[in-house]
């Protein structure tokens, strides 16, 4: 009774510890052959084409919305302490520390974790990564190397973009639904904002690119076979990217903020 | 010459190969026969390194295939996947070409693509196909696309896996002779596994029966027929009686 229980604690306790062994021996691969050549630019061009720029509409549609809610949000709540016209600052500070790279990186978890596993994992079952292996290619560096580096990069970029989206949604529902004046309103978001603000946040972009692109590649190289075993993968990509996310995203703010 | 000498592979419970010797000498063409599921793939994947085995030993040339310079290993083979294996972001000429633009020896992109044109011409691919993708193509189209790749290179040993799969009997004795040519006129070693006994007519200059996890007949293909054992008799016949069940 007593060692069936303490098993049945054990055996997923041992395997979380056993998955995030694998995970990290994955990611130090993957560093490992960073400055290794050979380098594939032409694949490291399309991965910043599909994860950068194709993701710059859902990246900036997230962001003019949350700006906008954001902004409705502080008003009610800082009219309460007649506080009203820190509408604008928190606005820019929420956007650029928290909510710009944490909704970024979830929404681009949905897009490109999903579509990279799903991508890797049907080239697993339909032997395109064997068939990579028998003509001397790497498929680790050909097909991880490059996403993970792209995400790295285009993430901060998508950050920022998301953080001017944002901050404009919440100027446009502060001009036009809650009584700001418009020249008024972006010398407050300019004055209160300080460069660390949006720093962390495009520290904190550039870690989530890396987490979102690392379990796409990780889960679509172990899928399992058949279309259960992809669709397993993109499944496991997409919720293991996002907790990581909003877990690298506490500890983050812990070590930039807790002082 | 490429030997094997009591190979072992197991998934878990299974025991796939269960001591597989077999020998198969340079400019040959070997063909691998066995029922679905009996290691043929995990066979050929073992030679090539893509699977472990768990014991025994497998040289090429009289060296250890896992040891020494994997590149240079790799680059004395080629190989036909089952289902083409093509990579579909690629175009066809591209994928023909893979090989050929990476690496220390890489052609100039527009030398490469020549090559590629040429070759897809010698498997019966017009020079319109090189820029499509393959999901454009058919089937057999995919197939000798695949081809295409194995060849481009010019590789010493070639392997084809399950070549006639999928496709109807015309396509696939236009691929057993397509295979038979090629092999003949670049003098390379060829090792087939099929279930598909036109391919291994066609195909081989010597078979070998895999089943239970080890070969249980091995011979020129003219002795195959005449041979008394009952799995093969059994097998090339397709009978629903004999020592190898049905019901797998």
């Amino acid at each position: 009774m007593i060692s069936g229980t303490l098993g049945g604690i054990g055996r997923p306790v041992l395997q979380a510890i056993a998955a995030v062994g694998r995970v990290a021996l994955f990611a130090a691969s993957i560093l490992g052959h960073l400055l290794r050549p050979p380098f594939y630019l032409r694949e490291l061009g399309v991965s910043l084409l599909q994860i950068g720029w194709y993701s710059l509409p859902v990246v900036g549609l997230t962001a003019i919305f949350t700006g906008g809610a954001l902004a409705l949000q502080i008003y009610a709540g800082g009219s309460r302490f007649n506080a009203e016209s820190v509408v604008p600052s928190i606005v820019a500070i929420g956007m650029t520390r928290e909510l710009g790279p944490v909704l970024g990186g979830l929404m681009v978890a949905a897009r490109v974790a999903s579509s990279i596993a799903a991508e890797i994992g049907t080239m697993k079952v339909t032997e395109q990564i064997d068939a990579l292996v028998t003509l001397s290619t790497n498929p680790l560096k050909y097909l991880a190397v490059p996403r993970v580096v792209a995400a790295t990069l285009a993430m901060p970029v998508l950050v920022a973009t998301g953080d001017a989206i944002g901050i404009m949604g919440g100027w446009l529902v502060g001009i036009t639904r809650l009584d700001f004046n418009s020249a008024a309103y972006l010398k407050n978001t300019v004055d209160f904002l300080e460069a660390w603000d949006v720093g962390s946040g495009l520290v904190k972009g550039a870690v989530f690119g890396f987490i979102v692109a690392l379990m796409g590649c990780y889960h679509g190289m172990n899928s399992a076979r058949g279309a259960q075993g992809v669709g397993a993968a993109t499944k496991s990509a997409v919720v293991s990217a996002s907790v990581l996310i909003l877990a690298a995203n506490y500890v983050l703010t812990e070590v930039f903020f807790s002082s | 010459m490429i030997e094997l000498r009591d190979v072992h592979k197991r998934f878990g419970e299974n025991r796939v190969l269960q001591g597989v010797n077999l020998s198969i000498a340079s400019g040959t063409s070997m063909v691998i026969i066995g029922g679905s599921g009996t290691g043929k793939s995990v066979l050929l994947k073992c030679i090539l390194g893509l699977v472990r085995p768990d014991s025994g030993t497998i040289t090429l040339d009289g060296q250890d295939v896992t040891t020494g310079d994997r590149d240079a290993f790799l680059a004395r083979f080629g190989m036909l996947f089952q289902g083409g294996a093509l990579f579909d972001s690629l175009r066809v000429w591209e994928n023909v070409a893979f090989r050929l633009v990476r690496g220390p020896k890489a052609l100039p992109k527009a030398q490469a693509r020549e090559v590629a044109v040429e070759k897809l011409r010698r498997v019966g691919l017009k020079p319109e196909t090189a820029d499509l993708y393959p999901a454009e193509l058919s089937g057999g189209m995919q197939k000798r696309v695949g081809l295409a790749r194995a060849i481009a290179a010019e590789p010493e040993i070639i392997f084809f896996d399950e070549p006639t799969t999928g496709l109807d009997p015309i396509m696939a004795g236009v691929i057993n002779d397509l295979i038979r040519e090629i092999v003949v006129e670049m003098g390379a070693t060829a090792m087939t596994i099929t279930h598909d006994m036109s391919s291994v007519r066609a195909i081989a200059d010597n078979v070998a029966m895999l089943h239970g996890g080890v070969i249980r007949w091995t011979g020129p293909v003219e002795e195959m027929d005449a041979t008394p054992d009952a799995y093969v008799q059994q097998f090339i016949h397709g009978r629903a009686d004999g020592p190898i069940e049905s019901v797998r």
